[in-house]
């Protein structure tokens, strides 16, 4: 029998992929099948991200894709794709009255701009296939829930998620499914563990049903999912990934 | 900055907790009102006040303002 959730054959650009969800989603999908094309600001743990991929012909776009005039070159420089996993992000916290303009504006440029601007060249160089589809990875925060100083994150996401609906409905017409994956908190260096009380952290892990963090692994098969034909169906929607936080 | 200056500064942020409840050697992580927040305001507000850079280390490996006071002024000298 086939199996619906292989990505063989299938190319897949993911960006974010030096570290945390986007490293293990870049290696977990070519042990699917897939040929990757990988971005990321960092070159040294972008190739060792590299490193991790099984299989031949993968590739690396080294870039810094909050800067949006890198985007069109970028997208350019890409083959015919099955797939995009809009990864790349930013997170800073802050109470909201200490909050400043330039962490404001770089979060909602990585977050949310960047995504938005590769998405559109993506449709403007013709570059996504007939059928594709397109992941964000968005967040709980935002849509779902918030915690304590994360307004500007939880801002940036839920634009996200807000473009992915209507991403999801207009280019439905041309084969493109779009859908974002919400993780609640998985544990990757995004975020500082040293703020929080050892008792903090445990209350985090308790207040999951499932009684602990995520890991990138648990993101990274909701993408897979995403990406495979195993979701042909399925557009426009926000798959959360939590442990059963937001259900409670 | 004087000590006493620095721990105005902090008292600065905290809402509710009596200001003679807010001296140098206060155990400031033992306030009723000490929370994670105000760990991020800490470090906004020396980064904002005093130009100096703290990490969430920085503020874990300390107990008193005091303490807080002197890792503040050694990373003044080291600029």
């Amino acid at each position: 029998m086939s199996n619906p959730f292989s990505l063989a054959g299938k190319t897949i650009f993911v960006t974010g992929a030096s570290s945390g969800i986007g490293k293990i989603t870049a290696k977990l999908c070519s042990e699917q099948g897939a040929r990757l094309i990988i971005s990321g600001r960092n070159e040294e743990r972008l190739n060792e991200t590299f490193s991790l991929l099984t299989g031949v012909g993968h590739e690396i776009r080294q870039m810094d894709i909050s800067e949006a005039e890198n985007i069109t070159g970028l997208i350019e420089s890409l083959p015919q794709i099955d797939g995009f996993v809009s990864n790349a992000g930013v997170a800073k916290l802050s109470s909201i009255r200490f909050i400043k303009e330039i962490d404001l504006r770089n979060i909602l440029e990585v977050n949310s701009i960047a995504p938005i601007l590769l998405t559109k060249q993506l449709m403007k160089s013709k570059k996504l296939k007939n059928p594709s589809s397109v992941v964000f990875t968005s967040s709980i925060a935002g849509m779902y829930s918030s915690t304590m100083g994360n307004s500007m994150y939880s801002a940036s996401k839920a634009a996200l998620n807000g473009f992915m609906k209507n991403a999801a409905v207009e280019l439905a017409a041309k084969g493109i499914r779009c859908n974002t994956v919400n993780p609640g908190f998985v544990q990757t260096s995004m975020v500082d563990f040293a703020l929080l009380k050892e008792e903090e952290i445990d209350d985090i892990r308790k207040s999951y049903p499932l009684k602990r963090l995520g890991t990138p692994e648990d993101v990274a098969h909701g993408i897979i999912y995403l990406l495979s034909d195993a979701s042909s169906w399925v557009t426009g929607i926000t798959l959360v990934i939590d442990g059963g936080f937001t259900a409670k | 900055m004087t000590i006493e200056q620095f721990s105005d500064l902090i008292y600065s942020l905290f809402e509710v907790t009596p200001s003679n409840e807010i001296t140098p050697a206060t155990d400031f992580k033992e306030l009723d009102e000490w929370d994670s927040l105000l760990a991020l305001e800490i470090i906004a507000l020396i980064d904002e006040e005093l130009d100096i850079s703290l990490n969430g280390d920085d503020i874990r490996n300390v107990n008193t303002i005091e303490d807080l006071y002197l890792v503040v002024m050694k990373k003044k000298k080291g600029e």
